[in-house]
This record gives structure tokens, sequence and C-alpha cells, in this order.
């Protein structure tokens, strides 16, 4: 096997190990293998895998978001006070919601970039301040009363009486992402950066711009998730999203994105959490208990990573 | 104690990095081990400080077969090796770091004062008594965490030391001191092996020259006997033609001109022009402000006076944005963090200064990028199989090559050079002499900033002089010598 082959065999171990893990499933369990589970794997997935997409930025970047899921709640608990006590038209509503979403991850990177605070440090006092003031707009109870049949359709409709709303949602991000990454001078600009700061500032490149975008692009697919999931349940809860930014964090780096920055594609990420999705799913099918089931992911996660670093030896 | 190492064969996979290779040391000889990048130097040395194993071959000590499983058996041999990148822990203590793993103890209790007193008289035997045992290593200069390194080998009762590439870091003056200390070591015996790529310290220091080439043992010299030609013949098995090719063109109008330039205090009063096509060389000792110079003509460092023009035109540059938009290109010293992104590829390192002249609304035009690549690549004769490939599976020369690629990308009008062949070896070296006299013939202006002075004096039209953050002087470089560039960097009357 030459090298390359080795690379690319690689770069597609955790689509393999996708297909095992399904083709497995789909023969202990009868259920696992029809378009209806599968389509409901694929929108369960939806809303991590949204906000692994800029996680993946991020993370290229050498940075890490840990403030994701405090921005998913208060952007959506914004949204929904919007349409319900406030009379604004659902689909202005949610892009304000969105908008908010980038603002907070704008925020993120100003704070990093500008102000110079590692990206741990700096998303950990975001997450805990984001956090605080969604349950204090809320006084800590669930905002509903949403009403719209546009915001329903959101997360709970169908295109063309099949495919979920959110699936295609993910699947035109996916997209979007990957031609971003791939084809234009932001995506080669963030894998620059991720790979050598200083580097890319002595040739030119505008370091603190790239990390401003970067982070408001993650703020803003976190909020997207939160419309997904406030259209799901049809309310806001101020406490959701906690936890998701580990989810994301582990679809990215089950992809194969390099933590240290510089290496990783988007492709990697849908796959990981696609294999984080299918896991439950199959689990939850086979009978197997919540609790053992983080046990598995955990090793999952575990095994992925042995697996990269022994190939990289 | 003397080494002879015989029918050495290694291979990495499929890659056969040495073959049948020789070697002898003599006790209380310094044996210079030359070849190219990817010569298999420090492979062999590996093998004999026991971090690889020969497939085929052996190694004697004093006649005796030894066999060197790992780091330990080659310590209790008395063997030690000081990496070129050092391997001291910045955190801990400079004694801690000397008996790291050994560390003395009493009742088992690290014994703080006897490891005290045996680090202070090992630093002592090198002369470099003023070294705290107690500091940091990491607060240490690197000519300082070095002398810790050889004072730990000694420790070790090492009778054979390995160098690599031990001066790449130090000062001039630092410099001197190891020389210094190399020669008392010889005197009491100890056998040392000195891998590095700067000929006239080769000449200056060595006794005997082992020479590697692509895997295979070319030869040994006594260095009376032979000379710099013989060599670099027998490191590159080719007549490299002449060491510095020489310009044709006379300069033109003046381009580049800088007045009382000054930064936050460690350079200032800084003046001089550069025509088209004119190289001025750099000269002064480590720590005298060369770079600098070069760091806040770039806006890297902050200016706090003075004036810089371009063709006439007042420039203002607080960062390397506005340099570069100005038609400055800076190859810097360090290759490796500040030159090249090291996980991208050949062909992304290189447009990474001008990519957004490939696209189109911020997409970029993949044909249009990779064309240009190819021109880069078959101009600057870069080689590497792809420009596909990880920047970082290149040699040294040209790797610096892809940075000067990159450079080319936004046509410069002025270069600005920081140690440019550094860690490049003698054949690539030519090459980058010859890319700096086609760019100086397509009028380029050049200001390169050098720590070799046969660098300096033969590739410069003219030599600006620093010492201790000010310029001593600008000299033709024509009636220049060395002992005269040397005087002035060292503060003499010129």
């Amino acid at each position: 096997m030459s090298p390359q082959q080795k690379a690319l065999l690689q770069k597609l171990g955790p689509f393999i190990a996708l297909l095992i893990v399904s083709g497995g499933l789909a023969v202990m369990s009868p259920d696992f293998l029809t378009v209806g589970n599968l389509l409901n794997v694929m929108r369960q997935v939806s809303i991590n895998a949204l906000i692994a997409f800029g996680m993946t930025l991020v993370i290229l970047l050498g940075g890490i978001d840990l403030s994701v899921g405090s921005i998913l709640a208060l952007s959506s608990v914004f949204t929904a006070t919007l349409i319900s006590s406030m009379g604004v038209d659902p689909v202005a509503a949610t892009c304000i919601g969105v908008a908010a979403g980038a603002a907070m991850g704008a925020a993120n990177g100003l704070i990093i970039a500008k102000g110079k605070v590692a990206p741990f440090i700096a998303t950990l006092a975001t997450m805990t301040i984001l956090r605080g003031l969604s349950l204090q707009f809320t006084e800590g109870r669930p905002v509903t009363g949403i009403n719209s049949d546009f915001f329903s359709m959101l997360g709970g409709g169908y295109v063309a009486g099949l495919v979920p709303v959110p699936v295609v949602g993910m699947l035109l991000m996916f997209a979007v992402f990957w031609f971003v990454l791939k084809k234009t001078v932001f995506g080669r600009h963030v894998y620059a950066v991720g790979g050598n700061e200083e580097a890319s500032r002595l040739s030119g490149l505008s370091v603190d711009a790239v990390k401003i975008w970067v982070y408001t692009i993650s703020g803003a697919m976190s909020a997207m998730a939160g419309v997904i999931l406030t259209s799901r349940l049809n309310s806001a809860q101020p406490t959701a999203g906690a936890g998701y930014e580990l989810d994301a964090i582990a679809a990215v780096v089950l992809g194969g994105t390099s933590l240290t920055g510089g290496r990783g594609w988007i492709f990697g990420t849908l796959v990981g959490a696609l294999l984080i999705g299918v896991l439950s799913n199959g689990l939850n099918l086979l009978g197997v208990s919540s609790f053992y089931q983080l046990v598995v992911k955990g090793v999952v996660i575990l095994l992925a990573v042995l697996v990269d670093r022994g190939g990289k030896k | 104690m003397q080494i002879r190492m015989h029918d050495i064969d290694k291979a990495f996979g499929p890659v056969r990095v040495l073959e049948g290779v020789e070697f002898r040391l003599g006790a209380g000889e310094i044996h210079a081990l030359m070849g190219e990048n990817g010569a298999g130097k420090s492979t062999l040395m590996k093998i004999l400080c026991g971090v690889y194993q020969a497939d085929a071959g052996g190694i004697e000590v004093d006649g005796q077969p030894v066999h060197i499983r790992n780091t330990r058996d080659a310590e209790a041999l008395g063997i030690a090796i000081i990496h070129q990148e050092l391997n001291l822990i910045p955190q801990l203590s400079v004694m801690e770091n000397m008996f790291l793993g050994r560390e003395p103890r009493r009742f088992g209790v690290i014994d703080t004062a006897t490891m005290k007193n045996n680090c202070r008289d090992y630093l002592k035997l090198l002369g470099a008594e003023q070294i705290d045992p107690e500091i940091e290593a990491g607060m240490l200069s690197i000519g300082q965490q070095q002398m810790v390194e050889i004072a730990k080998a000694l420790s070790l009762n090492a009778q054979v030391l390995i160098m690599d590439e031990p001066t790449a870091a130090l000062t001039d003056r630092e410099i001197e001191l190891l020389f210094g200390i190399m020669s008392d070591l010889k005197n009491r015996g100890v056998g040392i092996v000195y891998v590095s790529h700067r000929m006239e310290e080769i000449f200056q220091i060595c006794d005997k020259i082992s020479v590697l080439r692509d895997g295979q043992f070319v030869g040994e010299r006594n260095i009376p006997d032979t000379n710099f030609d013989e060599i670099v013949r027998m490191m590159v098995g080719r007549e490299i033609g002449e060491r510095f090719p020489g310009r044709t063109q006379a300069p033109g109008a003046v381009r580049f001109q800088v007045e009382q330039l000054a930064d936050e205090g460690q350079i200032s009063g800084i003046s001089f022009e550069v025509r088209a096509g004119e190289v001025l060389g750099v000269a002064g000792l480590m720590g005298a402000g060369r770079s600098e110079i070069l760091k806040t003509l770039f806006g890297i460092n902050r200016k706090t006076n003075g004036s810089v023009s371009l063709e006439g035109i007042p420039l203002t540059i607080s960062k390397p944005q506005q340099a570069i938009a100005a038609g400055i290109g800076f190859v810097t010293e360090d290759r490796k963090s500040q030159g090249l992104v090291l996980s991208m590829s050949v062909r992304e390192n290189i447009t990474l200064t001008n990519l957004h002249g490939y696209a189109r609304a911020g997409m970029v035009n993949g044909g249009a990028e990779s064309r240009a690549v190819g021109q880069q690549i078959e101009r600057l004769k870069i080689r590497t199989r792809d420009a596909e490939l990880d920047v970082k599976s290149l040699s040294g020369g040209n790797q610096q090559k892809v940075v000067f690629a990159k450079w080319l990308e936004i046509k410069p009008k002025v270069l600005l050079l920081d140690e440019p062949t550094r860690g490049v070896d003698v054949g690539g070296k030519a090459e980058i002499y010859h890319i700096i006299n086609e760019l100086a013939a397509q009028g380029v202006a050049i200001v390169m900033v050098s720590s070799e002075l046969p660098e300096v004096l033969a590739m410069s039209d003219r030599i600006l002089v620093m010492h201790q953050g000010r310029q001593a002087g600008i000299f033709d470089a024509k009636t220049a010598t060395q002992e005269s560039i040397m005087a002035a960097a060292a503060g003499g009357q010129s």
C-alpha cells in the first residue's frame, strides 16, 4: 500500500466505521435499516451536526467553543419570545434569532482575537454568562405559545412528504461548509491560521478577522440548531443545549479533525455526527440502557482517536 | 575510547537510509560528519547512541564488539549526544535537568545539597560557573542551555560526545566559548563527533572529516590534507560550480530609502538606501539589531522614529499587511515557525500571500492557482514530486525555495532576507544564491541579513555593519574584508 493510499484509507476511517456499525445494526435489528428509521436518525443528528459544522471551523483554527449550548438557549428563548409575546412575524423572528446567535459568536471572536484571551477560557466565561442571561430573561421558565405553522415546519415538516426539513437543512449547510472550506479564500485562510498563525500574519492574512468570522459562524450555527430544537419541542427552554458542546466536539474529533488545528475536513464531521447518532439509535433499538449508551459512546471516541494515533506513527 | 562502526545498514520501511556505512572515531579527536540533508548523518548518530538499531553491521568499542540496544546502553558505554533541539525541560532548574532520572538521594528523598554541589562542579569544569544551578533552565540563553547539556554529558562520564549542529543558534561569543570547551575536552581524551553545515567552523576546529552521501560512506579525510572544494565534491557528488555565483548588471535607480529608523529601544539612527537590483548586506554580531531592522521595516516591531520611502513615496507601515501591499516581502529567519504553514501543501504555501489574485468574489480558481504554482516550481527549481505534497516533506533548501516563491507571488519591489541560507546544505545554498541574483537582475532591491561573513561579502554590493543597535558604517563589498567588517561589528574604528 502506498503512503497516499494509506492516508486516504485513514481519512476514510470514520466513514468505514460508520458503514460497519450500520451493517452490524442492520443484522441485529430488523427495524434499523428502514427508510423511516434512517431519516429519523438523521433528523436527530441534525442539531448536533449543525453545531459541529461551526465547531469544525473553530477547531481547524486551533480554538474551541464551549459556549455553543448557551448561545443555542439564549437565541432560542429570544426567538420564541419575539413570536409568542411580541407578535413579530415568525420568519423575521427566526432570522433575528440567528443573527443574535451570530452576534454572540462575534463577541467570542472579539474577546479571543482582540483581547487575546485563550479560546477555552473566553468561551467558558461566555458559556456561563449567556446561560445566566437566558435563565434571567425567562425567569427560569420555558417560553411557550409560539403557535406558528412556519415555525413548526422548521423542525417538524417534511420536504416532498418524506425528508424532514432539518435533514434538508443539515445537508444544505454541509454543502455550504464543504464549498467554503474547499473553494474559497476564507476557507484556505482558516486552514492557514490554524496551521501557523504567525506565518499567516507575516504573509499578510487578516488573522483577527478570520478568527472573529469563525466564531461568528459558530454562533449562527448554534442558533440555527436552537431553531430546530425549539420548533420540535414547540417551546424554548432556558436550560436547553447544556452539554451540546461536548457532542459537537466529539463529532469533529471522530471525523478526524486535529484538535491542534490546521488539519481536518467537514465530511469527517458529518460522518462523526452520524456515527454518534447511529450508535445511540441502534443501541436504543437493541434495548440497551441509556447509561450503557454513554459508556459505549465514550469508548468509541477513544477508539477513534487511538486508531488515528496508530496510523500517524 | 575508540569507536568503529562498520557495514551499517538501516531502512525505514521501504526507504534505505544507510547502506554499508563506515565510521571511525579515535580518542581525543574532533571528527566532523558531513553530508547534505537526508544523507543519513542523524540516523547514523542515532544508531550510535541507541535511539535506533542498525539492521546490519556492527559497532566496536576499543576493538570489542558491543550491542547498543537503547540509550541506557550507550550511556553506560560513555556515549552521549547533544541534540540540535535542546532537550532540557524549561520549567525545571538546571540541576534538576542535569540529574533527571538519577537524582542523588538520602533516606529516599532528593538530596538537594549534593545535587547542587555536583552540578556546580561540572559547570565549573566548563568554565560556566556563572550559571546558577537553581535557575529554571528556560531562563537561560540557548548557548547557556547548551553548556548545561554538555555538563550533563560530562556528569555521565561521557568519553564520546555527539554534537548535532551545536552552533546553529549560538552567538559568535558563545561559539568561541564552545570551541574552547571542545578543545579542552579533546585534550582530556574525549572523542567528539561534530555534525554541522558550516564549512568554516569545520576547518577551524576539526581533525578529521567523514562524508556521507545518499546513505553511503564516501570517504574520510584528515583536515590538513583536504580543502573546501574536495569536501563539497564528496558531499554532492558533482561540481556545484562557483560557490558564490557573480552578478553582472549594475544597480539602477534608488528604490528604497530608510532614514533615522528606530524601534522601541533595540535599534536607532539607521539610514540607508537600496537601488533597484542591488543587494545590501547587513552584518553584525548576534544581538546587534540586524533582524530588528527588517522586522521594523516590515511592521512587526513598532517604528518609533524615522521615515521609509519606496520609489520616492513615503510609506506608513504598522503591520505586515501594509508592507506587503507596498510590495515588500520578508523571508524570515525561522522557516518553520514564521515562514511556512507546515500542515499545508507546497501549492497552498506558495499562494498564501496572494490567494486573492487567483480568486473572484472570494472563490479560488483552482486551475489558475495550479498553473501559477507550476511556473514557480519550475522557475525556482523546487524539487518536489507534486505540488500537493506537504511542504514539510521537502528538504530545507527546497522549503526555503517555497518561501521565496511565496514572496515572488506578490511581485516584490523590495525583498528583506533574514539568514536566507540557514539550515540549507551546500548544494541548496548555491541555488538560493542564484535565485537572489536572478531577483536582483530583475530589479528587486534586496536587503540581506546574514551571520556568514563570506556569504555577505560575496553576495552584497554594499554592506551595512551593525554594532549595538546602531549602524557602524556602510562598506563597499568590493573593498571590504572579513577583518574590516568584524572590526566595525565589534565597535572598533573603521
